[in-house]
């Protein structure tokens, strides 16, 4: 007899549990710090449509099935408890069950219903997102994902930069989403800012497009979201969303060739001697590679290594000297550089506005 | 229904030498033994698979950790999630196959013992081969290295010129030995059912647990088949100059993709079926009730089985398909959630109105219920392929998956395990550990895969071996570590328990649980060909006609 009481209470103290953890769970998420600037990744803080609309239909498909799992959990802690085996009945066999026609199409039509319903609001989405035509006054930029960082051109600009992308706000007079143009130049990546749109895969020989058209100013954080490779942890993406004229100032800017300073000279000859111009590029000068990122306007990008270090000064030494230490596993090698020649072509490189 | 054990002869009961005995395990073609030995197998590799999420959780406990390098963080994920599925997941549910389905069919052994064997030792060979890696994956020079190119190993990381060595070869050919070993034994369960049920047991009165490994069976020579056909393309690619997956010739990635979800959508199905069949077997009998709705729960697992045939490409909803692709598998995936609804409602409608009895099996099987809801709900969430453009490579899928291999299948394993122990060795697992097992994994479980959720809703790619702080994921990530340790503690019990009660349990008997299947009519363990006489079946629970002679299920059927 006693056995069958405490089986009463370890049911209690289950759905005691589960509700606890439930929201802890709940409380845990709401209570994150959350960052001021730049923006998080939550994806249910949309600022672009397509980001929007998925966390719409997800606040419904999420409704929906929370309401599915409170009919089927209530049922089954219902059934566990009032149907628990008792000591009065022991020995004796409970009435013999075999099933119920009418039952079963029960729960066989209302799921149909339901799916239906769930299909059809999908449906509209997919369509709405991957199927919306490119308006006239569109940014097209083309993505080329790289092991690891991301190479970013803009054919109708002639613009080429690397890791941190700018792209106008889109203000709802005024259109101007971006449109993405997706290829890959090695390994699978794929390119996720949460918070502007959901991801989409950069597939070799696989073109992709997406598009997003942010509604306010800011940065925005992403990363590659694939597996592809040793550093695919620090493959990071960042998205600078900036006011009309900013963003034209930017272009200008990006436009012009790599500043000319006489006085680092050196570095630009350390820089031109060594492997250093068989990847990198930098406009007006005899670099042209394509390896790796495009160094015209290095000085205007917050970040290097893909996102990986701020920078600084003491940054860029470090990761000329050795890549490895900032990002193990990326390609670029160290380039074994004397102390003074290292020192000159960081200075070379801090000209690079 | 005559089905009296054979009596053992006094001189067999003698202990023999080990070394005897161990020859005996290694040249069986007994279907009883060989499917100790895939259950055992499968305990060691679920110990190793653990071992290297340990490190991964370690690794991850908080933002810019140096507890391993990005090289062995990838090598472990990847070998996680080979062994998991490859070695765990699959052998130990073709242990149970082969330890239960002859036994409940009223059979001697399984229609082809000597393929059954070969096919248990390919599997074993395979998982050798993969942990053989370690030493010789880049070949003569300098230390081994394992796999890290992920488990699906997405062209083009897998071709030649992004993974040199031999660590991926061994990946490939692990896969495909252990591939061959499936198919073998699926050809085997699938001959086995068909040809030798006892007399009476016609095919509508075989057990759910039958029903549900013939349906598994068939899907395993359905989605085998596509993989190991990928996989020797990958090694002509590789050795042979092939250009299928190597894109730099002009291959396609997307093909290797279509090839590899192809097998492993429906491979979720041929491991969470045969736990289907568990809990249809072992929730009946802790609510003294038969199950509820039995041809429609026949119904339903073919129905799943043909539907997860056509949604493979759900996990490819970020590659960039058109939206008339998008939608189709939107719906395939979402219907696929009707049958198995279905049979969610049919265990409830079973413990509906029984008298439920809490053994620790029963306590697994509710915790299966339970998380397998969930499961199938955030499975939802993810057919709906927008919602899947964010929620798809992040820590919400993971924790998807987890939700239904760990909260799904390992719970209905467990409740396996406590079930059919006593079958097995003659000796009951102990109830006292059996429950700190429960609760302690029920906690880690909670602890870990309810959490994981959230880095995954908050931006978190899956993959990376350490993350930016700042994002909000620190401390989230901290208690799915401390999850993780949780759930090991309780492995370990689970393992005690294996061990203390094979020496100290209690004695079984034919049948501790008043069961109703064949397999509880003759002794615990079986003796060798099972039945001294074949049995005679009149209904789909024999045992409950011959302990009710005056209300017998064959009245009803």
């Amino acid at each position: 007899m006693s056995t069958f009481r405490m089986k009463s209470s370890t049911l209690r103290i289950l759905a005691q549990t589960m509700l606890l953890l439930f929201w802890s769970a709940v409380a845990g998420w709401a209570s994150e710090p959350k960052s001021s600037s730049p923006n998080g990744t939550n994806i249910f803080a949309p600022a672009s449509t397509p980001a929007k609309s998925i966390a719409d239909l997800s606040v419904f498909v999420l409704v929906t099935t929370g309401i599915i799992f409170v009919v089927v959990f209530v049922l089954l802690v219902y059934s566990v408890v009032k149907f628990r085996g008792r000591a009065k009945d022991a020995g004796r066999e409970p009435a013999q069950v075999y099933g119920s026609t009418q039952i079963e199409l029960a729960w066989t039509i209302i799921p149909i219903l339901i799916v239906v319903v769930l299909f059809l609001a999908t449906a509209r989405v997919i369509h709405a997102i991957q199927d919306a035509p490119e308006p006239a006054g569109a940014v097209d930029v083309t993505v080329i994902g790289h092991q690891y960082w991301w190479e970013f051109r803009y054919p109708k600009l002639g613009i080429v930069t690397a890791n941190e992308l700018h792209i106008p706000v889109s203000e709802p007079g005024h259109p101007t989403p971006t449109f993405l143009q997706l290829l890959s130049a090695d390994t699978d990546h794929s390119f996720w800012v949460p918070e502007l749109a959901g991801k989409t895969d950069l597939i070799p020989n696989h073109p992709n497009r997406m598009w997003m058209d942010p509604q306010r100013t800011g940065v925005f954080l992403g990363q590659c979201a694939q597996y592809c490779g040793i550093q695919h942890a620090k493959m990071l993406l960042r998205i600078s969303v900036d006011a009309p004229e900013d963003f034209a100032a930017w272009v200008r800017s990006q436009q012009k060739p790599a500043i000319e300073d006489a006085g680092v000279l050196d570095g630009r000859r350390v820089f031109e001697r060594n492997a250093c111009m068989n990847c990198h590029r930098v406009d007006g000068t005899s670099a042209d590679g394509r390896f790796g990122p495009d160094l015209t306007h290095l000085m205007s990008r917050a970040t290097i290594a893909a996102g990986a270090a701020d920078n600084t000064h003491d940054n860029l030494r470090l990761w000329i000297q050795n890549p490895r230490a900032i990002k193990p596993g990326s390609l670029m090698p160290a380039m074994q550089l004397s102390d003074p020649d290292l020192d000159a072509v960081v200075n070379y490189l801090e000209t690079l506005n | 229904m005559a089905s009296d054990a054979i009596t053992v002869p006094v001189g067999q009961t003698e202990a023999r030498p080990w070394v005897d005995e161990l020859h005996q395990w290694l040249t069986t073609v007994d279907h009883k033994r060989l499917g100790i030995l895939y259950i055992v197998s499968a305990l060691l590799f679920l110990v190793i698979g653990g071992v290297e999420a340990l490190i991964i959780r370690i690794q991850l406990m908080h933002s810019h950790n140096n507890f391993v390098s990005p090289e062995v963080f990838n090598q472990m994920f990847t070998m996680h999630g080979t062994t998991m599925i490859f070695f765990v997941a699959m052998p130990v549910l073709f242990g149970f196959a082969n330890y239960l389905v002859p036994l409940m069919i009223g059979a001697r052994d399984m229609a082809f013992p000597r393929l059954n064997a070969f096919s248990f030792w390919l599997s074993f060979l395979g998982g050798l081969l993969l942990y053989f890696s370690f030493l010789g994956g880049s070949g003569l020079y300098g230390a081994g290295s394992a796999p890290d190119v992920g488990w699906w190993s997405y062209a083009p990381l897998g071709a030649r010129a992004f993974s040199p060595g031999h660590s991926s070869d061994y990946w490939t050919l692990a896969l495909l030995v252990s591939g061959f070993g499936s198919i073998g034994t699926a050809i085997n369960i699938i001959a086995t059912i068909l040809c030798l049920r006892c007399p009476g047991m016609k095919i509508n009165r075989m057990p759910l647990l039958v029903w549900m490994n013939l349906v598994m069976a068939g899907m395993v020579l359905l989605a085998i088949t596509p993989l190991s056909t990928a996989q020797i393309m990958l090694l002509i690619d590789r050795y042979l100059g092939g250009h299928f997956f190597d894109t730099q010739a002009g291959g396609s990635a997307v093909l290797w993709m279509h090839f590899f979800w192809i097998f492993g959508h429906p491979e979720v199905y041929i491991l969470i079926i045969p736990c289907f069949a568990f809990m249809s077997e072992i929730i009946p009998v802790f609510s003294r009730k038969p199950i509820f709705g039995y041809p429609v729960m026949v119904a339903a697992t073919v129905c799943i089985a043909f539907v997860s045939m056509s949604v493979w490409a759900h996990h490819m909803f970020t590659i960039g398909m058109n939206s008339y692709a998008n939608s189709f598998f939107t719906l395939t995936t979402m219907a696929v959630g009707v049958p198995t609804g279905i049979k969610i409602f049919n265990w409830i409608g079973t413990m509906w109105g029984g008298r439920i009895q809490f053994k620790t099996a029963m306590l697994f099987s509710i915790g299966f219920l339970f998380q397998f809801l969930i499961a199938g709900l955030t499975g939802i969430m993810m057919a709906a392929s927008p919602f899947d453009w964010q929620l798809s490579l992040s820590y919400f899928v993971v924790a998807h998956f987890h939700y239904v291999i760990v909260g799904g299948i390992l719970f209905a394993l467990f409740a396996a395990f406590y079930y059919w122990y006593p079958k097995m060795t003659g000796r009951m697992l102990s109830e006292r550990l059996g429950r700190w097992h429960f609760w302690l994994f029920l906690i880690g479980f909670h602890l870990t895969f309810d959490v994981m959720h959230i880095p995954g809703i908050l931006g978190m790619p899956r993959r990376i071996y350490t993350y930016e702080p700042g994002r909000g994921w620190d401390s989230l990530n901290f208690i799915i570590t401390i999850g993780a340790f949780i759930q090991a503690l309780a492995i370990l019990v689970f393992v005690a328990n294996l061990i203390i009660s094979y020496f100290k349990g209690a004695r079984a008997g034919n049948d501790p649980w008043d069961a109703w299947t064949l397999e509880w009519s003759i002794s615990s363990p079986p003796p060798a060909y099972n039945f001294a006489t074949v049995p005679m079946v009149a209904s789909r629970r024999p045992l409950w006609d011959l302990k009710h002679p005056e209300d017998p299920d064959s009245r009803y059927e």
